[in-house]
């Protein structure tokens, strides 16, 4: 254990996991709540696009990430309410999108292959045992940049996204505040990409949030709880990817994800079994009142 | 090669099949598109178009884990596939209609997490059987070579089962698709044929991903299925169609990745794409020029009163 803490490329995928870990786990929440996993989902697709077509074009992958993921995510939020479109054509347009991704690749490798040929597996799986000192320092001041300005917002934010019309009546920015925290996802998919992989970043989001909101119907104690089991999935994963070197971190930090998911999950069911119980019989008392109403 | 892809058909055929892998890849993508455009119409008319997509991508660490154990991909394809559509079907239904706090949906969040779970496992199984660089991009977002005469067979028996039992499961699979309670109400085991359904939606992913890769089975389950019942309302006609266009990308994806050096993945999602637009657009015009009757027609009722997804 203390060796693995004297190791700088340790140091440095704690460094930037965690920062980039609280990032999702906080923005993962606010995504869950206003009902957008599927923007995320989106934005995974268009992660790995973008980051093969910066490959393609010869720039830093990153550059695409980011520039792809923001303005994807701002698109969406400008179309959101205006143009209705059904799951079919969201998913073929995601589909679409993966094939150009496909397409960037082959182009990549046939024009470009000066050597570094798993850098399309580190688009799709991320590489957090790979971050280069810069590379992390980097992601981290990024990622710590927007949990200040999500936090900033978190207030207005959280009531919108739980009642949007009583926000709006008592002059919140609405329409703004979906803008710019659709605009935070983006930038955090591109965040996330680079530690877990473009594919693997929907869960990332998810579950985390998904399980805090089964903890607790709080959301004050929510938010920081999905922030704090993110930041712990980090944690243990990394530590597992290095006692077992065959397991890929990108595997360990998903499994501990999807663990806390469903064990939080759980917990809800079991709990909720215990209290219909009392509840289920006073609905009956109550329905028997309603079929013999007193005249 | 010696002339490349023109506008002589009877010469580009001649060329194509002068190579073994590629008469197989043929031979493979046919069976897998008309299964793929059956059973894909009638999942669209069932609004499962993401149970199909889950459904291939947990196809994805069967496939990656067979190869790694040394057996055949198709195998773990078809296993995971149809583990996966039993799971799905025995999972007590999710209440869908108790949005809890805010617009929270556990159907998504589960979803998303289902799937990145099992990619996260793939990438393990990949990552244990060395040098598969290239299979997990095979794997992912699909090839047409070196696919052999077995496989070939595998598929072609699970696509004639496949079928059968969608002929089989035919009056009553529809009926409970377009009016699911008069369905009930009929005495016919909608619980039932559901499971069946997603078994059979099963080893259509299962066979497609082999085509596509696990990551674009939309481009031959969902788009063709899509854009046919955008251009008719009848359901034979609409099933015909969909197996049709679903057969029409396959072979001019495989004749385009044969004769380019962009692979099947980008060819087979751009032209099921642009066929779903094309048939969006068209039923647009028509539509506004009033050509078509303002009663809703079946496949479109079920569309758009159905609440199961």
């Amino acid at each position: 254990m203390l060796t693995m803490l004297s190791l700088p490329f340790i140091h440095r995928a704690l460094l930037a996991g965690t920062a980039i870990a609280l990032l999702s786990g906080l923005a993962g929440y606010f995504v869950v709540l206003r009902g957008q996993v599927f923007a995320g989902d989106m934005l995974s697709h268009v992660a790995y696009a973008g980051a093969l077509a910066a490959l393609a074009a010869g720039l830093d992958p990153r550059i695409g990430l980011f520039a792809s993921t923001i303005t994807v995510a701002v698109g969406i939020a400008l179309l959101a309410g205006k143009a209705t479109a059904d799951d079919v054509i969201i998913g073929n347009a995601m589909a679409w999108i993966l094939g150009l991704g496909v397409f960037f690749l082959a182009f990549y490798t046939t024009h470009r292959a000066t050597g570094n040929s798993t850098a399309n597996v580190t688009v799709l799986f991320g590489s957090i045992f790979g971050l280069s000192a810069h590379d992390a320092a980097l992601a981290a001041g990024i990622a710590t940049g927007l949990i200040i300005v999500l936090l900033l917002i978190a207030r207005p934010l959280l009531f919108a996204s739980l009642d949007p019309a009583i926000a709006a009546a008592r002059g919140v920015p609405v329409r703004l505040l979906g803008l710019l925290f659709l605009a935070i996802v983006g930038a955090t998919a591109g965040e996330a990409s680079q530690a877990v992989g473009a594919l693997i970043l929907t869960g990332q989001l998810a579950a985390p949030a998904a399980a805090a909101y089964h903890l607790t119907t709080r959301p004050w104690a929510a938010l920081p709880l999905a922030g704090a089991l993110a930041v712990a999935a980090m944690w243990l994963g990394i530590t597992l990817a290095y006692t077992i070197p065959v397991l890929p971190p990108t595997f360990t930090i998903m499994t501990v994800t999807a663990t806390e998911y469903a064990l939080a999950a759980l917990t809800a069911r079991l709990r909720r079994r215990r209290q219909d119980r009392p509840t289920r019989s006073r609905t009956t008392a109550s329905r028997t009142q309603q079929t013999y109403p007193t005249p | 090669m010696t002339a490349g892809l023109n506008w002589n058909l009877v010469d580009v055929i001649r060329q194509l099949l002068s190579f073994h892998f590629m008469v197989n890849a043929l031979r493979a993508g046919t069976i897998v598109a008309v299964v793929a455009g059956a059973i894909g119409y009638l999942m669209v008319l069932r609004r499962q178009s993401f149970a199909g997509h889950t459904l291939a991508v947990i196809g994805f660490p069967g496939a990656a884990g067979a190869t790694w154990l040394g057996l055949d991909a198709a195998f773990g394809y078809f296993g995971f596939c149809v583990a996966g559509a039993l799971i799905i079907s025995a999972l007590p239904g999710v209440d869908r209609r108790n949005a809890g706090l805010g617009g929270f949906s556990e159907e998504s969040a589960a979803i998303g997490t289902v799937q990145a779970f099992a990619l996260a496992c793939g990438f393990l199984f990949v990552g244990l059987y060395h040098g598969f660089l290239n299979g997990l991009n095979n794997l992912l977002f699909g090839t047409i070579i070196g696919i052999t005469d077995q496989q070939v067979l595998v598929l072609l028996i699970a696509g004639t089962g496949c079928l059968v039992a969608l002929v089989a499961l035919g009056r009553p699979l529809l009926f409970s698709t377009i009016d699911p309670d008069v369905a009930r109400a009929r005495g016919v085991p909608t619980r039932l044929v559901s499971t069946a359904f997603l078994v059979l939606l099963g080893i259509a992913a299962g066979g497609t991903s082999q085509i596509t890769g696990s990551l674009l089975v939309f481009a031959l389950l969902v788009a063709p299925a899509a854009a046919a019942t955008r251009l008719t309302a009848q359901p034979a006609v609409g099933l015909a169609l969909s197996i049709a266009l679903a057969v029409l990308i396959t072979w001019m994806g495989e004749t385009f990745a044969f004769f380019s050096p962009y692979p099947i993945g980008f060819w087979v999602t751009t032209l099921g794409f642009a066929i779903f637009l094309l048939a969006t657009a068209y039923r647009g015009i028509t539509d506004r020029a009033g050509r078509h009757p303002t009663i809703p027609s079946p496949p479109q009722r079920a569309l758009s009163e159905s609440t199961t997804r």
